[in-house]
């Protein structure tokens, strides 16, 4: 009966509403910098490498971050394992009414979204990151989609949603959800990222982990309308060029769009993977602007605006600009270029033993589908060409992987995303070279994962 | 022309309108409503760098800076210094070009109508669009008074919001010129390629990075 307990004790747990992950973010007392929205630590790197002490210590340190028990397999119970009867077969589990909503087993409570705490001012305009060291395959679980948000995630009711369409039109008119999904629905996967995912590597190794350096991408699929489909409903004026696009959110979050890109492939969303957008995603409707920056598409979707020129918003002038070393910045940077990021071995994934291995790893484009991968493990000098597994599909996150064998050495594990248009995933130093290190956004360089003698992986900075 | 005429000659040009194929095919599914003025007055709120979209209404520096003290300053700080790690909205001219940029109203932005723009539909932070248009211009009169850029009498108001120049107007530019970056060569090296491999940083010795408890 103990054990049976046990599982009940555990079920218990999981039912609760009020129980909160088992995550404490410590406060680091780092000296930081503004830029832009987000901030940086300061650059130890500019000027020098570390002493040989400093690595050792630094390697020495390490331990098992980011392991569970349930991720390193270690400390098995044997009174669980064969020849014997394990503790959960031979009692009833739950019943079906137990988790109408089902969620993952209590055994995975450690992969969820994380911040960090020190970017931003407030919680409610800041970021979350995608495990993506955790996940598999090339969809994103809906609850741990990274969210940004620029004045929290506002609790839209359904029945009093209402999109408005108005500017150079012959009619300005208003839908209810429900008309929006009356219109022809379109299914499709797509990519979402963050302009400034990788936004605090520019000047160095900075966040030691996946999930902070390129967590700020996922990919579901969407359901909605094009937006071709509701132009053929109000009539577009031909002197139309541009459309402002703008969130009911407290931030009232608003960008302009070339008309030219609303014709081709935009949608309005209701629906991701199968179920309603989550409120965090803009429920109950959202912009999707396939391949192009995250913050264009606009969440809780109340207006768009069709008109002659663009309406220079914050979001467009202020900030997603890319400042260039000579102090000029580029805007309407809009495409997200090619790029790729192997999640396994990474820093949250050690490896705890020698012999054969799967790398895995993701790659995307937002011009288009991923042709080719290349994978190194010398830090660039030699690639070897890794396996796509499909669907491959048109600005997707694409999964690849590469069997390797571990014996103890050190590595420099790195990954080259091309795409059909064939462009090549830069390095940092080719980045750097055509952009300095102050446009925080488009950060799309190769990384470079250090694995150490003992099997830990560090996010390091070559040069 | 009788009544009688003059009905059936109406009843035939409707009928001829509502059967007209234009007019069906500009509106295929015939789905939503039309938008009253006033529907679309209370949502549009917009203001785009020619003015368009300025709600009437003036403002100067000197009755900004109560406002600005009353409901921005607790972020932002008295003289737009900021708070913590709040965004700072003066001064920073100059610093583009650095090692350090600082990004601000009067260093960075392009136009005078995003300041409003955004001051109405999202600040203060939290209490979105609870601002009057006269206290938005008053609020945007004093920033820019704090950059140097107007006296503290000048009015700012839906008349010159599109005509005030802003010190980095012509700092941006565009078409985006990516795709950029990219290898000399048009297959990209797979053996013996000359790159430097020397480990030059580390995340972990930056430590800056959230630890997880076990």
């Amino acid at each position: 009966m103990a054990a049976r307990n046990t599982q009940n004790q555990k079920r218990s747990a999981l039912a609760d509403p009020a129980r909160v992950p088992k995550v404490r973010v410590i406060e680091k007392k780092a000296k930081l910098k503004v830029q832009g929205d987000v901030f940086m630590a300061e650059d130890k790197n500019r000027n020098g490498t570390f002493s040989r002490r400093s690595l050792i210590g630094g390697a020495a340190a390490l331990g098992s971050v980011g392991l569970s028990r349930a991720a390193t397999g270690a400390e098995a119970n044997p009174d669980n394992l064969p020849p014997n009867v394990s503790e959960w077969t031979p009692y009833l589990g739950a019943g079906v009414d137990a988790n109408p909503y089902g969620m993952p087993s209590p055994y995975e409570e450690h992969v969820i979204r994380r911040n960090v705490e020190w970017l931003t001012a407030s919680t409610e305009s800041s970021v979350n990151f995608t495990p993506l060291h955790e996940l598999e395959g090339f969809v994103t679980p809906n609850g741990l989609c990274f969210e940004r948000h620029h004045g929290g995630v506002p609790e839209v009711i359904p029945t009093d949603y209402r999109l408005m369409i108005n500017g150079l039109v012959d009619r300005e008119l208003i839908f209810t959800l429900d008309e929006l999904k009356r219109f022809p629905q379109t299914n499709r996967f797509y990519f979402l990222e963050c302009a400034a995912n990788g936004g605090m590597e520019w000047r160095g190794a900075q966040l030691n982990g996946c999930q902070f350096t390129f967590g700020m991408v996922h990919n579901v699929q969407y359901t909605g309308v094009l937006l071709k489909d509701l132009a053929r409903e109000v009539g577009v004026k031909p002197d139309a060029k541009w459309i402002l696009a703008e969130g009911g959110d407290s931030a009232g979050m608003n960008r302009s769009i070339p008309i030219e890109k609303i014709m081709d492939d935009c949608m309005i969303a209701w629906a991701m993977n199968g179920e309603a957008l989550r409120p965090e995603q803009g429920y109950p409707a959202r912009l999707v602007v396939p391949g192009w920056e995250g913050n264009m598409w606009v969440k809780w979707i109340r207006r768009l605006e069709f008109g002659d020129m663009p309406y220079m918003a914050r979001e467009e002038t202020s900030k997603y600009t890319d400042l260039m070393e000579d102090g000029n910045a580029r805007m309407f940077t809009w495409v997200m270029d090619a790029k790729s990021v192997v999640t396994s071995p990474s820093p949250e994934k050690a490896i705890l033993e020698k012999g054969v291995h799967q790398l895995k790893g993701l790659a995307w484009s937002g011009r288009g589908k991923i042709t080719r991968v290349d994978v190194s493990l010398d830090g660039g000098r030699n690639w070897q060409t890794a396996e796509l597994h499909g669907p491959v599909l048109d600005k997707c996150l694409t999964r690849f992987t590469l069997p390797f064998e571990w014996n103890g050495e050190e590595l420099l594990v790195q990954s080259r995303a091309m795409d059909e248009t064939g462009y090549v995933q830069p390095t940092i130093d080719a980045l750097q070279a055509e952009r300095g290190v102050n446009s925080i956004y488009h950060n799309n360089a190769i990384a470079t994962w250090m694995v150490n003698k003992d099997g830990s992986v560090d996010n390091v900075r070559l040069g | 022309m009788s009544g009688l005429v003059k009905a059936w000659l109406a009843g035939g040009a409707m009928l001829a309108l509502v059967a007209s194929p234009a007019l069906a095919s500009e509106r295929p599914f015939n789905l939503g409503k039309i938008a009253t003025p006033e529907e679309v007055a209370g949502w549009d709120i917009d203001v785009r760098p020619d003015g368009l979209g300025a709600p009437v209404g003036m403002g100067n520096a000197i009755d900004g800076e109560e406002i600005y003290a009353d409901r921005c300053a607790a972020c932002h700080g008295d003289f737009g210094e900021a708070v913590d790690n709040w965004p700072v909205l003066v001064g920073g001219e100059g610093t583009l070009d650095s090692h350090d940029p600082v990004k601000t109203t009067g260093s960075y932005w392009p136009y005078a109508s995003t300041m409003y723009d955004y001051i109405y539909r999202a600040m203060p932070f939290g209490e979105a669009q609870s601002l009057t248009y006269d206290e938005t211009y008053q609020i945007v009169a004093f920033l820019l008074y704090m950059n140097d850029i107007i006296e503290d009498d000048f009015e700012v108001s839906h008349e010159n919001i599109g005509t005030i120049e802003m010190p980095n107007r012509d700092g941006f530019f565009m078409p985006d010129p990516r795709p950029d970056a990219q290898p000399v060569a048009s297959e990209p090296c797979m053996t013996n390629c000359d790159v430097p491999t020397n480990i030059i940083g580390r995340a972990r010795d930056i430590d800056v990075t959230p630890e997880q408890e076990s």
